[in-house]
């Protein structure tokens, strides 16, 4: 009996170290790619590599400016487009939580959610570059904003099925008809998640790629014209990355650390927007 | 001489192809509490959310019958003019908690677009609070959020939320059912005092509390009722037979 | 919501005792001055009010405790408040004899100077008065001095007893006067003993003690 006790406490520690050393261990791709960003990048981030525009080849200096205002442009953009669509299904579907025209969106958040970015990007080629005959901020900010939606629509169903139903109630009790208690009470008590989604859904796309190289294309120059071709930071990095030149590869490193930086600080604001803006009920 | 505030004339619903209440008939006066008692499941809930038509809320309900609010039918009534001359404070407190004591007071004016000005608001709002005995507690408070009151003083904000719009009537649904008994009592003496005021339709599974507190108690049994009159009476001489042995606890 | 019906209670079962002592008081000075309208009118009036009084205050009794489940010191209140309102009632219905047999004597001449059933009288009525004052104080002191001078009451009865046995051994008579006289001094007499019953009752009401029939005594 004794002996079986003491084998069973070891395993139980060992179960215990194992576990831990694994999630631990699955932190490292992270910790590794914050690290050699980090140390690559930070080298190249001063005032200049910030604010001013790409030099041709052979020329020093140089930096970024036009990729850091375009990817702003851009999430802007997509989240003029995507917001409103986004939240107003995400109260639809909150609503009816059965109906035909409620499952075959569902379906449709569902696949869109699994399309390849690069499949979307071609299919806003199609749509607005081919038409306009030219890349445009425009066209990349509708792929952006496509990808975006999902997240929001799932996101904002999510929160506003968890308000629960005695603050409609209280509403409805007081003569407010349906659709203003949706707007007023709602959609503001449920706004921490909302925007948490939002959020989540912006530090998505800020890094996407493959969608831009058929609609926002990248551009050497500033641009604030929607209907032209803009700079972003993930295709500034891809551009310098794939370049035969070893100063822009310190650039793209550069790039890489400015663009992570944007991308965990979106992620902490929405961590943040969900605890500190939480409402209790 | 007493007006009747409610009358309800064979009053009637159904759910999907349930009839939960049968021809249901009375009266509530002015000023006084009218309690409807009963064992769960009676209908008593539902006849309440009839009077506001909350109840419509849930798909597939079907009502016969008339409910007059003093001499307006109910039913012809658009629902939410309807509900804006009643007031309901629910089972569980359910102040807005995104907004301010103060806001949640005259949210009835606010979420429906009603704006008067800010000496107007403040005076409804120090008569609603003082109405329902919570004044003294949040007077210098008014502008955080109701988040931090207990549960007891949830509810008087409820109630002093649903004051604010001048009802005709209150409906109660079970109000103290989910507060202690310390809150309980506060609010049983808060209704009695509220009685000067304004006209009460309480929905309790609480027999002694409807016993504490209201002048009229309607007994409602699967769907029926069975009795109905001054409390009093009936909690001495009952008329029928199912009553005195629910009241005896035989059952429910 | 207890409370306003308690004072209320309260306020009516005093107001009756104070209707009841003066029926009493109205008996006997009716009779030491000789006003049968001042008898007639205990008869006539006092006593229905009385009985009006009575019936209202055990409804209200029924209905407090239907509808507020009093507990504790408020349970025992209305309780006693209840049987105090029965030994009221029975009070006045002797004060009610007593106007009746007056209403006999006064029309004859007097045995003798009426000293000893006042007297009586006054004892009878003061403890009734004390009891309705250690209600009011809710003071079981008093209510327990109340208890004790019943033993006063008796004895003056007894006295008037061997007083009335004398003269109706002297002149057959004055039997019938005699016989009239000593049903009013045993009404009297009962006055005490409600009155004890009272005073029994309050100190229940007060201190949660049982002091009747002498419980205390076997258990000392």
């Amino acid at each position: 009996m004794k002996d079986n006790t003491i084998a069973r406490m070891i395993k139980d520690k060992a179960f215990r170290v194992v576990v831990i050393f694994l999630a631990c261990f699955s932190m490292l791709p992270l910790l590794l790619i914050l690290y050699y960003i980090t140390r690559n990048g930070i080298a190249v981030i001063n005032w200049e590599f910030l604010t001013q525009l790409p030099r041709p080849i052979g020329e020093a200096g140089g930096g970024i400016f036009n990729a850091v205002i375009g990817t702003g442009m851009l999430i802007v953009l997509s989240s003029i487009l995507s917001i409103p669509f986004g939240i107003t299904a995400g109260i639809y579907l909150s609503e009816k939580s059965e109906g035909k025209i409620a499952n075959i969106v569902r379906l449709c958040v569902v696949v869109l959610q699994g399309t390849p970015s690069i499949v979307i990007g071609i299919v806003v080629y199609i749509w607005v570059v081919a038409p306009f005959h030219s890349f445009s901020a425009l066209s990349g900010g509708v792929a952006l904003s496509i990808m975006m939606l999902p997240v929001i629509i799932k996101s904002t169903e999510e929160t506003l099925k968890l308000m629960p139903y005695h603050l409609k109630e209280a509403s409805l009790a007081l003569g407010v008809p349906y659709y203003k208690t949706i707007l007023k009470v709602i959609l503001p008590t449920g706004l921490s998640g909302i925007l948490t989604g939002i959020l989540l859904s912006v530090a998505r796309i800020t890094g996407e790629t493959a969608p831009l190289l058929f609609t926002a294309f990248g551009n050497q120059f500033m641009n604030w014209n929607l209907f032209k071709p803009i700079d972003s930071l993930p295709y500034r990095i891809f551009y310098y990355a794939m370049s035969p030149y070893p100063e822009w590869h310190t650039f793209a490193w550069g790039a890489s650390f400015i663009l992570v930086v944007l991308v965990l600080a979106f992620n902490l604001i929405a961590r943040g927007v969900a605890v500190k803006w939480k409402v209790q009920f | 001489m007493e007006s009747t505030v409610l009358k309800v004339e064979d009053f009637s619903a159904y759910f999907g192809d349930n009839q939960i209440l049968k021809n249901i008939n009375l009266d509530t006066g002015s000023n006084l509490v009218t309690a409807l008692m009963g064992p769960s499941g009676c209908g008593k809930t539902t006849l309440i959310r009839c009077v506001n038509r909350m109840h419509e809320l849930i798909p597939g309900t079907k009502v016969a019958g008339k409910m007059y609010l003093k001499d307006d039918d109910i039913y012809a009534m658009e629902p939410i003019v309807l509900r804006r001359k009643i007031g309901m404070v629910f089972q569980k407190p359910n102040p807005f908690p995104m907004m301010s004591i103060y806001d949640n007071v005259i949210a009835g004016y606010k979420l429906n677009g009603i704006r008067l000005k800010k000496d107007e608001f403040d005076s409804i709002v120090e008569r609603s609070l003082k109405g329902s005995a919570l004044w003294g507690e949040v007077k210098d408070s008014l502008h955080r959020k109701g988040t931090f009151l207990s549960g007891g003083q949830q509810q008087r904000l409820c109630i002093a939320r649903a004051l604010a719009m001048n009802p005709e009537i209150l409906l109660l649904d079970e109000p103290t059912s989910a507060l202690d008994p310390k809150s309980t009592s506060a609010i049983e003496e808060l209704i009695v005092e509220l009685k000067k005021t304004v006209t009460m339709l309480l929905v309790t599974h609480n027999i002694a509390q409807a016993a504490r507190v209201s002048d009229f108690t309607a007994f409602i049994y699967l769907g029926e009722l069975i009795e109905f009159g001054p409390t009093e009476k009936m909690f001495t001489v009952p008329k029928d037979k199912r009553t005195e042995e629910y009241l005896t606890g035989k059952f429910g | 919501m207890l409370e306003e019906k308690m004072i209320a209670l309260r306020r009516e079962l005093i107001e009756y005792a104070t209707h009841v002592e003066g029926m009493i008081d109205k008996s006997i000075s009716g009779i030491v001055r000789k006003e049968s309208s001042t008898l007639e009118e205990v008869i006539e009036k006092d006593e229905p009010k009385a009985n009006e009084a009575e019936i209202a205050i055990e409804e209200l009794c029924t209905t407090m405790i239907a509808q507020y489940e009093p507990k504790a010191k408020d349970l025992r209140t209305i309780l006693m408040v209840m049987k105090m309102n029965n030994d009221l009632e029975r009070a006045g219905d002797h004060a009610v004899n007593i106007a009746e047999c007056g209403l006999y004597i006064i029309e004859r001449p007097e045995l003798k100077p009426l000293l000893d059933i006042p007297r009586m009288a006054k004892e009878a009525v003061g403890m009734l008065k004390d009891s309705i004052e250690a209600f009011i104080k809710e003071d079981a002191l008093l209510a327990a001095m109340v208890c004790e001078r019943d033993n006063i009451v008796d004895n003056l009865g007894q006295q008037i007893l061997r007083e009335l046995i004398t003269f109706m051994g002297a002149d057959p008579a004055t039997i019938e006067r005699s016989m009239r006289l000593l049903n009013i001094a045993r009404n009297l007499e009962r006055i005490g003993d409600l009155s004890t019953n009272i005073s029994e009752d309050v100190i229940f009401m007060v201190e949660g003690r049982v002091i009747k029939h002498h419980r205390e005594q076997e258990e000392g």
